[in-house]
């Protein structure tokens, strides 16, 4: 329920955003990517304010001063960069980590990834409290005495670990150092845990899209600017921080600790996690199995591994007596059931004979054989003409759109789960008179590549292509969300009446595509 | 194969358009990086820490064994007196000009209750002249004290004062006090 409404929030937002960026530089296709840049941002700005920064309860604050307002031009930018760059990052992981929930991408196999992101999460928040400690001003202080009262609330360390920030005298000039090595230690374990983070997706976008990242780059210079990040005043353990001016990205949770107290705050931090722990095990189930091999159909062409978005397919060492080097192999608890492997396994073409239907790699809960019986008793069933003939996938725009159009409807779990030759099959077999193809918006594929193989896969860019000889005209593409089931719906009477143009026979020109023109005539004159 | 898409926005609308995105999200970096600010304690008050960890007295003296009773032991374990390791609570109470303040019996940690007894209680007060009063027993004895403190202070607004105990320094000790 609260899924449905995030991801059809998530559907429109990136629809209208598509409009204004394009597909490719629209920031919410790229969240991770954007997590990377800001992350890198951080630490190059990271480094150069580690040059210049003292360790010290009282040189500490003057350093960061210095940089500030004496090199406010270059220290002060890189000082702005680290705050905002480090405010971007959490915000970004924030919007990544609910759509990936409203998307529902977290369960079968996908576990992995999520349950990688959570400590993720954990070890970005600490490496910005720690960073604001540094400071050792008036918000440092605050942070030092309520982060050590939450951690003596545990009872665990002998000594309270807030009586090391009680007087002036109690400071230690080697806790700043012991602090700065955790500040450089944490990010460089989130870093690690990225690293896993990703083990179990192919090709990941770690970098964003040239336009993305200027447009990044040129916001935080100008934040930077405008609004230049300040220390407040000198930390003072004689005083009482009284008006602070937090930084809600990172220290949300230190009023809760006082308004509430440390004891709920352990509670709130210690279910939520345990929930996103265990989100991925809770029901609806994943019940999709995952690929199988049939190695006497394999010639260990590895398109399929290539093609695969979850590294779940290895290519390894013929274990038969076939002349070929290599075989598939799938991992079953990698396997995501897309059937995108399907999809480029050569030997899965409709055109073999009916017992042969057997390609080297397939989805045993629908099998290409299947997919050619449904192809012929679909097609079988359409009574108007032009016959129209829409392979769609799951998570595109809905079928149900189409009920009354008179079209046939194949769908399957991905777009590209579709091998090219089926679409050569229906036409060039007479059992449709066109062919549209459908599949998630530009950027968004449920399985991260679909869409694009399948364009690559017809324009001859990506074995295996769609042959020449297959009539372009009478293909169509649309690559539309769940909620544009309508843009389906118009998209098929628009193609129906271009097929019908295609068949009256003109002067001059048989299977050409008629112009816009040509279109507009068409059209009125199916309205007579 | 001819593809549908809606329609592109022209060039120069779509980049105002990405500006305006981009601006957005850096007004939510920018103002949530201060904003709203936490007033967390009011300015007009002051603050009195009371923060100390202490070891009380054990539970039961020390017992000296006899010379038998030392003979029986192992070589490497001959020591002259055994003791027990639970140590009795601290009893604490602080008063402000004659009130009540905190007054608490404070138990040893640790598993078998051997560890030293903690305290760390912040109290808002107003500013101004003021009267405390801190005494504490760490000992067996039902009454009385063995620690007792008084002190005429002056806090200013927004002052930490900490009341701390050390007892290598004879007890109580007070924070650092304007002019002191
Ligand atoms: C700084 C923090 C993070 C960064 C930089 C990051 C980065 C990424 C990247 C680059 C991808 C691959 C996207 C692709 O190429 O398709 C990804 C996928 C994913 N992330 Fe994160 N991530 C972060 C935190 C998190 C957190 C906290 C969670 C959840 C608790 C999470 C959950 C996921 C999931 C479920 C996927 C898989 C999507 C799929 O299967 O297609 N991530 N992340
Ligand atoms: S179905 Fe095929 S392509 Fe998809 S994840 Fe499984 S092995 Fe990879
Ligand atoms: S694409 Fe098909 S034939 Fe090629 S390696 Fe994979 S399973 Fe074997």
């Amino acid at each position: 329920m609260i899924r449905g409404i995030l991801a059809n929030g998530f559907l429109w937002l990136e629809a209208r955003l598509d409009t204004l960026f394009g597909a490719r530089w629209n920031p919410l296709y790229q969240l991770g990517a954007l997590g990377f840049f800001y992350y890198w941002i951080v630490a190059v700005s990271g480094i150069y304010l580690y040059i210049f920064f003292d360790t010290g309860t009282t040189v500490a604050y003057e350093s960061v001063e210095y940089l500030t307002h004496e090199q406010w031009y270059l220290g002060g930018v890189q000082r702005s960069f680290h705050r905002y760059a480090s405010d971007g990052l959490v915000l970004m992981m924030a919007v990544h980590v609910v759509r990936e929930y409203a998307y529902g991408r977290l369960k079968g196999p996908r576990w992995f990834t999520w349950v990688t992101g959570v400590p993720i999460a954990g070890l970005v928040i600490a490496s910005g409290i720690t960073g604001y400690w540094l400071v050792w001003d008036q918000l440092a202080q605050y942070i030092a005495i309520v982060t050590a009262e939450w951690f003596d609330w545990l009872g665990i360390f002998g000594d309270p670990i807030v009586r090391n920030f009680l007087t002036p005298e109690s400071l230690d000039d080697r806790f700043f150092t012991l602090l700065i090595f955790i500040h450089i230690a944490v990010p460089l374990l989130a870093l690690l845990a990225l690293w896993i983070h990703l083990q179990r997706i192919t090709r990941p976008a770690i970098n964003p899209n040239r336009g993305l990242a200027v447009g990044t780059f040129v916001m935080l210079v100008a934040l930077s600017l405008i609004k230049p990040a300040v220390s407040h005043a000198p930390a003072d353990l004689v005083a009482v921080p009284t008006h602070l001016q937090l930084d809600w990205y990172y220290l949300a949770a230190y009023p809760l600790m006082e308004i509430l107290s440390y004891g709920a705050v352990w509670a709130i931090v210690l279910t939520v996690t345990l929930v996103l722990l265990v989100l991925p095990w809770l029901p609806p189930r994943w019940k999709p199995r995952p690929a199988v091999v049939h190695l006497e159909s394999c010639n260990g062409c590895g398109r399929c591994a290539d093609d695969c978005p979850y590294e779940a397919i290895l290519m390894r060492p013929r274990s038969d007596e076939l002349p070929f080097e290599q075989e598939a192999r799938v991992n079953p608890s990698l396997c995501i059931s897309c059937g995108i492997c399907a999809g480029a396994c050569p030997p899965a073409t409709p055109f073999r004979r009916k017992s042969d239907l057997v390609p080297g790699i397939e989805l045993p809960d629908l099998t290409v054989a299947t997919l050619r019986d449904q192809l012929e008793a679909a097609c079988a069933g359409i009574e108007l003409k032009p016959r129209i003939l829409v392979f769609g996938c799951d998570h595109g725009a809905p079928r149900q759109a189409l009920e009354g159009s008179g079209a046939a409807v194949i769908n399957q779990p991905c777009i590209a789960a579709l091998p090219p030759s089926f679409i050569d099959y229906a036409l060039s077999r007479n059992l449709a008179d066109g062919v549209l193809i459908t599949g998630c918006r530009e950027g968004t594929c449920e399985f991260r590549f679909g869409n694009e193989w399948t364009t690559q896969r017809i324009e001859g860019q990506r074995d295996p292509y769609l042959r020449k000889r297959v009539p372009r005209e009478r293909i169509r593409t649309l690559w539309a969300s769940a909620r544009e089931g309508a843009r389906l719906c118009e998209e098929i009477r628009a193609f129906r009446d271009d097929l019908q143009a295609l068949e009256r026979p003109e002067p001059g020109g048989g299977g050409r595509v008629p112009d816009s023109e040509e279109r507009k005539a068409a059209k009125a004159e199916s309205h007579v | 194969m001819s593809k549908l898409s809606s329609k592109p926005l022209p060039k120069p609308l779509a980049y105002l358009g990405q500006a305006v995105v981009y601006g957005a999200v850096a007004v939510l970096l920018g103002y949530f990086s201060t904003s709203p600010a936490y007033e967390r304690f009011p300015a007009d008050k002051a603050q009195l820490v009371l923060s100390f960890t202490h070891i009380g007295e054990r539970t039961t003296p020390c017992r000296k064994l006899t010379r038998e009773e030392i003979a029986e032991l192992a070589a490497n374990m001959r020591r002259s007196e055994v003791c027990e390791r639970e140590r009795v609570p601290l009893y604490v109470e602080l008063s402000l000009d004659g009130e009540d303040l905190y007054s608490a019996s404070l138990a040893p940690t640790g598993l078998s209750r051997d560890g030293a007894a903690q305290v760390h209680e912040r109290f808002t007060l107003a500013p101004g002249q003021h009267h405390l009063r801190l005494a504490m027993r760490d000992s067996a004895r039902e009454t009385g004290f063995d620690y007792e403190s008084e002190l005429a202070i002056e806090l200013r607004p927004g002052q930490n004062f900490v009341v701390d105990f050390r007892p290598e320094f004879g007890g109580f000790r007070f924070g650092r006090q304007e002019g002191s």
